[in-house]
């Protein structure tokens, strides 16, 4: 396999819990990323599933830069990311770009899609000189399936869909090789979902994209991804290829979430295995000791309060899974 | 006997002149005791407009309800006065809502929301009332019901909420319940919590429950009937089995080449193109033609009626669809591409 393009070790990002004003003392951390390790080859997909508060979108945060790591590594082509800095950074920002989830608030209501889409290139002149940029913008507009025409637009004059493609028109403008996609189809309709899933397909393969596609929807991530991490309260808890994870899961987190998504299929009712977890996600200032999926595991025996799990093949798992007893269950019908 | 609930070609508008809204053009649906129908359909189809007429919470202006009629056991709701309205909801009818959080008043403890209803409506007192709470909040499997009661809705967690609206909309016994969008807001092993609650409470209590969603796959494990909406009308209207089956509408049938499978793996999905009309210009004959493969002449022209369909395989209530060409469609699985 080629050398992967990004490269994530133990990457950690606390949020100090503070009090007081005058003097601000930290009395506490929340972990919302802790110890996350993977590698994104080209032209891959690596899909991120947890529900609210597991750490997706703070991986994305802090793999963008726009939040410093607590510590561990990202190598980007080889080089470290956090030590880029000045001209290097700024030209390694042309590599990679972020799609955000609400179409809504990340357009700027007063400027026209134009000035959206062509401001990449206002910070990177160097990829379009001035008097070419509107042609660039109308082909970018173009490419994602918009009206060229519809340069001077304002965003409040687009559907969420179409906000959507603007969105990803401003991603691709600096020809990045890795986007992160952060919920980038939640906010949508189902049809409207569908035609911009089958979108960013397509540039994919159009541009030699690697994407790390971050969503609760375990179907849409599914269906994008080459590979799948499930993340529990800032950690991997089992990762591997889409159909390793999908059809022989082995984390029990990873099973219990397979069985809660409905499957649109009326015959299969009451015949599908349920496994229904109780209570809540335990807050991240305050994680469970050992295995942090204990407090909700159907499996939780004594050894996982005392010893974390490492994300490891073993048992009958082919694949990484942090699971004392992780065992493969066929949870989705055969298809 | 009259069914629970039926609503009889509802009418509603938003706004006025050039800029009139058409927000329900015609809806038209049934619900039985102990029976639960969902309303499935897109943002802007009229879901839950249609509900709030219902409940009597549409706020009038800018809405303006222009014609059709809103049946409670046979009694006509649309031209009953204010207190009635206000009599029956809680008592005979309520409603959950999406979002729990801007529901519950946040000033106020979960218990005293829902004693405010033992209170005024059955004049008990704060003591007892507070005590009638805890016993509903233990109903809807809060732990610790007894003093969590004294707790504010920030101190709850989404899917407890949730559960407090429940709760509430429970209180004074009704024997409809509106849902609106339910889950929405909730992780999937939560929503999976909340689905199964809902059942079993209209499974004891023997309710009517309207589902409002769209997630194709919440219906298709909990639905009895499906009604789908598109443009503020119903297009098509079937038991579970069969809607899934062998769709009618090119529509349903677009919806669900939509969704992505979680037990099926990488390919193209095959969407519905186009946008959703705009409700101030709704295209004249079938609102779906513009997106329609199949569309013909007749399709720019005519409105097509939701009719009854000869269908053999569909259940008692039979299977409707508002599709001129609905018979050739009926026959084919979902899966089978059709060309036009």
């Amino acid at each position: 396999m080629s050398d992967p393009i990004l490269s994530v070790r133990d990457l950690v990002k606390h949020f100090p819990i503070t009090r007081g004003v005058l003097f601000r003392k930290t009395i506490g951390q929340v972990h919302a990323v802790d110890g996350v390790s993977f590698d994104l080859h080209p032209g891959e997909t690596l899909g991120v599933v947890g529900e609210s508060g597991c750490g997706k979108s703070t991986l994305a945060q802090v793999l963008m830069r726009l939040e410093p790591p607590t510590s561990g590594t990202v190598t980007f082509d080889g080089e470290d990311l956090f030590a880029k800095s000045g001209a290097a950074l700024k030209a390694w920002r042309r590599d990679m770009q972020i799609v955000l989830q609400d179409p809504y608030t990340s357009l700027n209501p007063r400027k026209t899609v134009g000035d959206i889409v062509g401001e990449p290139f206002e910070i990177h002149p160097e990829v379009a000189p001035k008097g070419d940029r509107r042609r660039k913008v109308q082909e970018l507009l173009e490419v994602v399936g918009l009206n060229p025409e519809h340069i001077r637009r304002y965003p409040h004059q687009f559907s969420g869909g179409q906000r959507q493609r603007i969105g990803i028109a401003r991603a691709l403008a600096l020809r990045p090789r890795v986007i992160v996609c952060d919920e980038p189809v939640s906010a949508l309709d189902v049809s409207i979902q569908a035609q911009v899933m089958n979108l960013l397909g397509e540039l994919q393969t159009e541009f030699g994209l690697s994407y790390i596609f971050i969503a609760h929807d375990l179907g849409v991530v599914r269906h994008l991804s080459d590979r799948v991490a499930v993340m529990y309260l800032g950690k991997i808890v089992e990762t591997g290829d889409s159909e390793s994870i999908y059809e022989r899961a082995t984390h029990p987190y990873t099973q219990a979430l397979l069985s809660s998504v409905p499957v649109p299929d009326p015959s299969l009712r009451g015949k599908r295995e349920v496994i229904r977890l109780t209570g809540d996600v335990p807050s991240p200032a305050d994680p469970p000791s050992g295995c942090r999926f204990r407090t909700r595991c159907p499996k939780a025996e004594a050894i996982c309060a005392e010893q974390e799990p490492p994300l490891v093949p073993g048992g009958s798992s082919d694949h990484p899974s942090a699971c004392h007893f992780a065992e493969v269950r066929q949870i989705l019908p055969v298809a | 006997m009259a069914p629970l609930l039926e609503v009889d070609d509802l009418r509603v508008e938003f706004g006025r002149g050039a800029d009139t809204a058409s927000v329900l053009n015609g809806v038209s649906y049934r619900v039985e005791a102990g029976e639960t129908l969902a309303v499935l359909g897109e943002s802007g189809s009229g879901k839950s407009v249609t509900a709030q007429t219902i409940m009597g919470i549409l706020d009038t202006p800018p809405g303006r309800i222009t014609g059709g009629a809103v049946r409670f056991k046979g009694e006509e709701l649309l031209g009953a006065d204010r207190e009635r309205r206000r009599l029956l909801r809680g008592e005979s009818m309520a409603m959950i809502f999406q979002d729990a959080l801007s529901a519950l008043n946040p000033v106020y403890t979960v218990g005293a929301q829902i004693a405010e209803q033992f209170r005024f409506r059955r004049g008990m007192s704060k003591k007892d009332a507070m005590v009638r709470a805890a016993e509903l909040l233990d109903q809807v499997k809060i732990p610790n019901a007894s003093q969590r009661v004294r707790e504010y809705p920030h101190q709850f967690s989404g899917g407890m909420r949730q559960r407090a609206m429940i709760a509430m909309s429970l209180a004074l016994d009704p024997e409809l319940l509106i849902a609106d969008e339910p889950t929405t807001a909730l992780d999937v092993t939560v929503q999976a919590q909340i689905m199964e609650l809902l059942d079993e409470l209209r499974r004891e209590r023997d309710m009517g429950m309207i589902l409002i969603t769209h997630d194709l796959g919440v219906v298709a494990e909990v639905a009895d009937r499906i009604a789908v909406m598109y443009a503020g009308r119903i297009v098509e209207e079937a038991d579970a089995a069969t809607l899934y089956a062998h769709p009618a509408h090119p529509y349903t049938r677009g919806l669900m080449a939509s969704v992505p499978r979680l037990d099926s793996s990488r390919g193209q999905l095959d969407p519905i193109p186009g946008l959703p009309p705009s409700l101030t210009n709704i295209p004249p004959g079938c609102p779906f033609h513009p997106r329609c493969a199949h569309a013909e002449d007749r399709c720019r022209t005519e409105v097509p009626a939701l009719r009854q369909l000869d269908d053999p395989a569909a259940g008692p209530e039979g299977h409707r669809a508002a599709c001129h060409f609905a018979e050739r469609f009926v026959a084919a699985s979902p899966e089978e591409v059709l060309t036009p």
